[in-house]
């Protein structure tokens, strides 16, 4: 089994200002008392919904005008941190299916992989012109094509980055790995069987 | 051509291209613990695959158990619905499970080498981010998320791009008073939180090789703090006394053909690297962050940075800390102080804590506890006497686990508290307050930092001075 090809994704956008924000922010530990990834997203940036609420602001994610959104812009090393799928998970659930970045942590966007939601890079001008773009109209679309290797508004079209196995990944629909490691389990077996320490070291 | 051990280590593992580009990677050993583990194997059960090699699967419980009362059922009903998930699916599978009865449970990370399961030259996953911590003793041992998990279940294998490599020379003697943490906080404040993207960080020089086998796992374990998914060093003599004897490694004449082969894991002299970085080993202080992520520390006797833009990292942190630019980190009163966690949660670290606090007491405002990383790490500890030169002090003797590392179970700061912290990561709400406030700094640093009440230089305070 393996998901279906992601090539291009259009939709509105949610912004997320700031850099270096680690997985312990987009879904803090308390949520991860849980045996199913179900309902997660009720809780992405909870902590940071607190407190930006507790200053009379209204952090992004509890702005009406941004529900149905489907592209999340964010600046450098986003994901930072914990190895918790419950980050992109969440994010996924909310209804996010591309994110547009300065860069990624690493982890994140690997797990961010294997659900079928590509991390694209801009440079940061274009990130904040994205971010600005979006904050003036909130009912402006962004398409970002993975075919093109662009992300568009309007009419002006610049160019992401993605490292191609990802690209060729999502593209192909083979981003859920899982069948295609076991395609061939018989040369698992035999790399295995090369290992010393897969026989305990015996005298061969 | 002379290699590095990633490339040497990388090549053995490496099953197959995938039509991606992307590496099939066999993994030697797979940790799994609660948190990470539940939602893989539900999707293995259905999508009707079994676990392709239990035998070299291995699983704990850590980031949940309460440290106080261990009695079944947890007083938490989602600790104990989660440890039970673990059981079923470990039983199921057929997979060994050092729970609380098996006098073996701990921290992931601790455990691992403890038992002799981590050994050099190996393949490691773990569906945790210092999965880097086994690098220590020369594997490649990396974090990965719950689909990978579940890819590993199934296949024993991974789908992953291969790393460049950054050899990271550590020059000369520490000073006293400093330790691997501080070593580590240097690196990452140098390099940066994303510095090492893309790289594994190969860690030597003098003073990695004059280290110990916990103080080697110290620095490894924050290598993803720096960005790095993986760290290592290279395996050496005192790599292979540590597994001697333990329950998993090989014995007799096993034992001397495994020496044989790690040896030849190791990094050639002359390998080529991506990337080259030194530091001077004697100019290394303690060290202590100030912001809400690892890469934000100062010397102890050194000053907040300037303020930066507005908007910027630096910016953020300060108003979230409540310090002043340019203020001195030292003086800085703390709350909470913690002894524990993957990082400094083994039995050296725990020596270097009770040696600053002997005949000390804890400040009347400070909440102080120790978490030993394992049973056997708590074990060992109470057999030298630590627990009671501990709570002679006034700090708490807790049951092995996590604990305020991540604050899933009940020990967490209250409100803004601001916590000494021998743990791995400074982010906001890491510590289960999402205002409280943490200052990661070596054991000794936490201990000193306990009884003075305040933030103090382990160096001129107390009995290093
Ligand atoms: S001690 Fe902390 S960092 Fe280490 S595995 Fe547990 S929660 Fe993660």
């Amino acid at each position: 089994m393996s998901g279906s090809a992601v090539t291009r994704i259009t939709g509105r956008a949610i912004a997320i200002e700031g850099h270096d924000i680690d997985t312990d922010r987009i879904m803090p530990a308390r949520f991860l008392k849980a045996i199913t990834f179900e309902g997660l997203e009720a809780h992405l940036f909870e902590d940071d919904r607190i407190e930006a609420a507790g200053r009379g602001l209204v952090h992004p994610f509890d702005d009406t005008s941004r529900a149905g959104a489907r592209v999340l812009i964010v600046g450098r090393n986003f994901g930072c941190g914990s190895s918790r799928e419950h980050a992109p998970q969440a994010i996924a659930r909310w209804g996010i299916r591309a994110i547009v970045g300065e860069s990624f942590a690493e982890i994140f966007f690997g797990n961010a992989l294997m659900l079928g939601l590509p991390c694209v890079m801009v440079d940061g001008e274009t990130r904040a012109a994205l971010a600005a773009v979006s904050a003036d109209d909130p009912s402006i679309e962004i398409a970002v094509d993975l075919e093109a290797r662009s992300v568009t508004t309007g009419d002006r079209s610049v160019p992401i980055t993605i490292s191609e196995p990802a690209r060729h990944a999502l593209m192909s629909g083979a981003w859920d790995a899982t069948a295609l490691l076991l395609a061939d389990y018989d040369t698992v077996r035999r790399t295995a069987g090369r290992l010393p320490y897969i026989g305990g070291f015996k005298d061969l | 051509m002379p290699q590095t051990l990633f490339q040497k280590v990388w090549d053995r593992h490496a099953v197959r291209q995938l039509p991606n580009g992307q590496t099939q990677l066999y993994i030697g050993l797979h940790l799994i613990h609660e948190v990470t583990s539940p939602q893989a194997f539900d999707e293995l059960a259905h999508r009707g695959w079994r676990v392709a090699a239990p035998e070299r699967t291995f699983a704990t419980i850590d980031h949940i158990v309460p440290t106080l009362s261990q009695q079944r059922p947890f007083a938490d009903g989602m600790a104990e619905t989660m440890t039970s998930a673990l059981e079923r699916n470990c039983r199921e599978h057929g997979i060994p499970l050092f729970d609380l009865a098996t006098g073996a449970q701990g921290i992931v990370h601790v455990i691992g080498p403890e038992l002799g399961l981590t050994q050099p030259g190996m393949t490691i996953c773990c569906g945790d981010s210092h999965t880097s911590t086994h690098g220590a003793f020369g594997a490649i041992a990396f974090g990965i998320g719950t689909s990978q998990v579940r890819d590993v279940l199934a296949s024993q294998s991974l789908a992953v791009s291969p790393f460049k490599v950054r050899r990271i020379d550590v020059t000369g003697r520490l000073a006293p008073g400093v330790f691997a943490k501080d070593v580590i906080l240097t690196i990452i404040g140098r390099l940066g939180v994303h510095g090492g993207a893309g790289y594994a960080y190969e860690y030597g020089g003098d003073a990695i090789e004059r280290m110990s086998m916990d103080e080697r796992m110290t620095i490894c374990n924050m290598s993803i703090e720096g960005g790095a998914r993986l760290g290592y060093v290279n395996p050496d003599q005192r790599t292979f006394d540590y597994v001697q004897g333990r329950r998993f490694a090989p014995a007799g004449d096993a034992f001397d053909r495994a020496c044989d082969w790690w040896r030849q894991m190791a990094s050639d002299p002359g390998a080529v690297y991506d990337d080259r970085v030194v530091i001077e080993g004697p100019s290394i202080a303690p060290t202590v962050t100030w912001g809400i992520n690892p890469g934000q520390s100062v010397a102890v006797d050194g000053r907040l940075p300037e303020a930066r833009e507005a908007g910027s990292t630096a910016d953020e942190a300060l108003a979230f800390m409540g310090f002043d630019a340019g203020q001195p980190i030292a003086g800085v009163k703390i709350d909470v102080a913690f002894v524990g966690s993957c990082t400094n949660g083994r039995l050296s670290d725990l020596r270097e804590a009770a040696r600053v606090i002997r005949g000390h007491r804890v400040a009347p405002h400070v909440r102080a506890l120790v978490v030993p990383g394992s049973q056997a790490v708590r074990i060992a500890a109470e057999r030298e006497g630590l627990h009671e030169v501990f709570a002679d002090a006034g700090f708490e003797w807790r049951s092995a686990g996590c604990s305020m590392c991540l604050a899933m179970n009940p020990d967490r700061l209250n409100g803004r508290e601001v916590c000494a912290s021998s743990s791995n990561r400074n982010f906001k709400g890491r510590q289960g307050s999402p205002t409280g406030r943490t200052l990661l700094m070596s054991p000794a640093m936490v201990a000193a930092a306990a009884i003075a009440g305040e933030v103090v230089d382990v160096r001129t305070w107390g009995r290093l001075s």
